[in-house]
């Protein structure tokens, strides 16, 4: 123990006896190892976000447009939906003997950038939903809030929100709380200000894209919007006819469907079907070109990192001939001097992945924080994966392998030549 | 002690150096004298056991050396022999008091820092315990490597040209030095050298001892009297043949 201690405080004096040399493999390691870190937490993230979200559903009905589009408007949230269908053509999907069941989705409106979603039972109800405070809505304008949003309402960061001062409700209970939905899925719309929403209930986090919604009865949407279009009551009467809702989540009553309900309704109705595993595949093999780019560049500078540790450590080697073969005159044995430059790049390695991992965590938190300002995907930076163990498994392999050859220099040092050399 | 027996070294590609055997007793003191190229490195690095002797015997403080090998003759040459080489060798990543702790990790001991601070006083380098070795000045640095060597109180104090850079009044506080401090700690003291002042020196001791090494190739090193120093100030010189 004595001998580590002594071998690990030596090598590290030795380390820094070069500090820009060191600084600069450090940086190289560290910055690899943090680019890994990142891909492997976003990547790992919306893998499983994906996952979670898109389960159960097959098959997304919406209007015309790009069916990655409806995806990532209708399961996602992520993205705004192509345009609405009519209720009648979604009364009849849902008569359809194929469909097991078909989930409605009204958006429009939003909520301090968190999105309303006019919606039956049955949404929660897919995801596994439970409810913290209060109860589902049970008549049109009461709203369910998501974990996230209820969080973000506690806080009292928002401007629009009615009733109680802000403070007041800081740990209290949302519910019965108004608030109005602005027009519009970024926030900063048209106030609904004549229909406000009042709290009936919170969601306990799911960690699925309900955390990040305000879900209400689909009527709701409907009250909301005729009212604010119409202008008098034979002009309501019109559009009640005319009712509509965005988007419909499907699950079908046997694999079959696959084969023949998409083509169908997008041959025969004005809808169109999407199918999110098709859908996510080709997001994903989009995405992962990106992955791989970082991936790539991550491991370009773990290449370049080695080499500059292998440099250094060399060197190091070459510059301190004298030094170890004293180590050796002193009596040190041969296995002890190469200890000592393995010992180096092992700080390396140490040091490399403390700070890659504090780094990639970071940047995985600062992404996660700019992305929710968007509302879009949930991501964060503390979270630690099981895959991670990789990270300080791959800076010892690298460092190890660039101290190879120094390491077995120095355990060949010749002692005798250092008395030999003349002065 | 160190008794060498018909000691002889082969460089690779090079003619055999062959020795005269010498038995210096412990707390002795070796005149190793010759030019450059006789081989006194070649015969301190037999004796502190840093080469192998292709003929011939060692016995170094009661040890035979051809009975050790590998990291056992490294422990044994990290308590026994204290090297003081010409070139000081002091490691400039650390500081005085870092290259002293050299010596304890050499030997698997663990740090001792009142031994240190101890040597450090009595060799007359109070403060300098976290200056780095460019901060010093030559003698400073001198001694801080006559330091390290006895730390660890060694049974041989093996010295190369200690004299070599030194004006007169410093190569005889050196020298002083050097006994004294090998006094200190009973230790076998060898002084190799090609100095006159050194070997002067060194012959005037008693008991000392002198080994003329000869550049010459030859059956044998030819072991000098102390001609060249001056063989009035050998009083005591028992030259083993």
């Amino acid at each position: 123990m004595k001998t580590i201690a002594s071998i690990a405080l030596l090598s590290w004096r030795y380390l820094w006896s070069r500090p820009l040399q060191a600084a600069l493999n450090l940086l190289l390691l560290a910055l690899g190892l943090a680019l890994v870190t990142l891909v492997l937490l976003v990547g790992t993230q919306v893998d499983r976000g994906f996952e979670r979200d898109v389960q159960g559903i097959d098959m997304v009905v919406g209007a015309k447009g790009s069916p990655l589009q409806l995806i990532l408007a209708g399961v996602f949230h992520i993205d705004v939906p192509p345009g609405n269908i009519a209720l009648a053509d979604f009364e009849a999907l849902q008569r359809n003997p194929l469909v097991a069941q078909a989930i409605p989705l009204s958006l429009g409106d939003s909520f301090g950038g968190f999105r309303i979603v006019g919606t039956t039972p049955q949404y929660p109800a897919h995801y596994g939903a439970t409810l913290e405070q209060g109860a589902l809505w049970q008549a049109p304008l009461q709203a369910v809030l998501g974990a996230e949003v209820a969080r973000a309402m506690a806080a009292g960061a928002r401007a629009d929100t009615q009733g109680l001062p802000a403070s007041a409700a800081e740990g209290g209970s949302l519910l019965g709380r108004r608030f109005v939905g602005s027009h519009g899925l970024g926030g900063g719309g048209h106030a609904h200000g004549d229909h406000p929403y009042t709290v009936s209930g919170v969601l306990a986090p799911c960690g699925c894209v309900l955390d990040r919604l305000v879900l209400t009865s689909t009527e709701s949407v409907w009250q909301v919007h005729e009212s604010a279009q119409a202008d008098d009551p034979e002009d309501l009467a019109m559009l009640r006819e005319e009712r509509e809702i965005t988007l419909a989540l499907v699950r079908w009553r046997s694999p079959l469907a696959a084969v023949t309900l998409p083509r169908a309704i997008n041959a025969g109705t004005p809808m169109q079907a999407a199918v999110p595993a098709v859908e996510i595949t080709r997001l994903v093999r989009l995405l992962g070109v990106g992955a791989d780019m970082l991936r790539a560049l991550g491991g370009v500078l773990l290449g370049v990192a080695g080499l500059s540790v292998f440099i250094a450590c060399w060197s190091a080697v070459r510059e301190r001939q004298a030094d170890l073969a004293l180590l050796r005159l002193l009596g040190t044995p041969r296995t002890r001097v190469a200890g000592v430059i393995a010992a180096e790049a092992l700080w390396l390695a140490l040091l490399a992945t403390v700070l890659g991992l504090g780094l990639g965590h970071a940047l995985a938190g600062l992404a996660g924080h700019w992305l929710r300002a968007e509302g879009s995907l949930p991501l964060t930076g503390a979270l630690w994966l099981p895959q991670e163990w990789a990270v300080p498994a791959m800076a010892v392999g690298i460092a190890g392998l660039a101290a190879l050859l120094p390491v077995v220099r120095a355990y060949r040092t010749d002692v005798a030549d250092l008395l030999a050399r003349p002065a | 002690m160190i008794v060498t027996r018909s000691l002889g070294f082969a460089h690779a590609g090079a003619v055999t150096l062959r020795f005269p055997d010498v038995q210096v007793p412990q707390g002795g003191r070796l005149l190793l004298q010759g030019p450059s190229g006789a081989g006194k490195s070649t015969w301190l690095a037999l004796v502190g056991g840093l080469r192998r002797p292709s003929a011939g015997t060692v016995q170094v403080a009661g040890t035979a050396l051809e009975g050790l090998g590998g990291a056992r003759l490294d422990t044994w040459r990290a308590r026994t022999i204290g090297f003081l080489p010409q070139r000081l060798h002091l490691s400039d990543a650390l500081t005085v008091a870092g290259n002293l702790a050299l010596p304890y990790m050499a030997a698997g001991l663990a740090r001792d820092d009142r031994a240190i601070h101890a040597v450090l006083k009595r060799l007359g380098l109070d403060g300098l315990a976290r200056r780095r070795p460019h901060a010093l000045s030559g003698g400073q640095a001198q001694r801080v490597a006559l330091a390290r060597a006895v730390l660890l109180s060694p049974r041989v104090l093996l010295a190369d040209e200690p004299t070599a850079s030194l004006d007169d009044a410093s190569a005889a506080a050196a020298l002083a030095l050097l006994h004294e401090t090998a006094d200190a700690c009973g230790a076998t003291l060898v002084v190799a050298t090609h100095d006159a002042r050194a070997a002067a020196w060194v012959s005037a001791l008693q008991g000392a001892q002198a080994l003329w090494l000869s550049a010459e190739p030859g059956p044998a090193g030819t072991l000098a009297t102390p001609s060249q120093t001056g063989p009035q100030r050998f009083q005591d010189g028992r030259i083993t043949l």
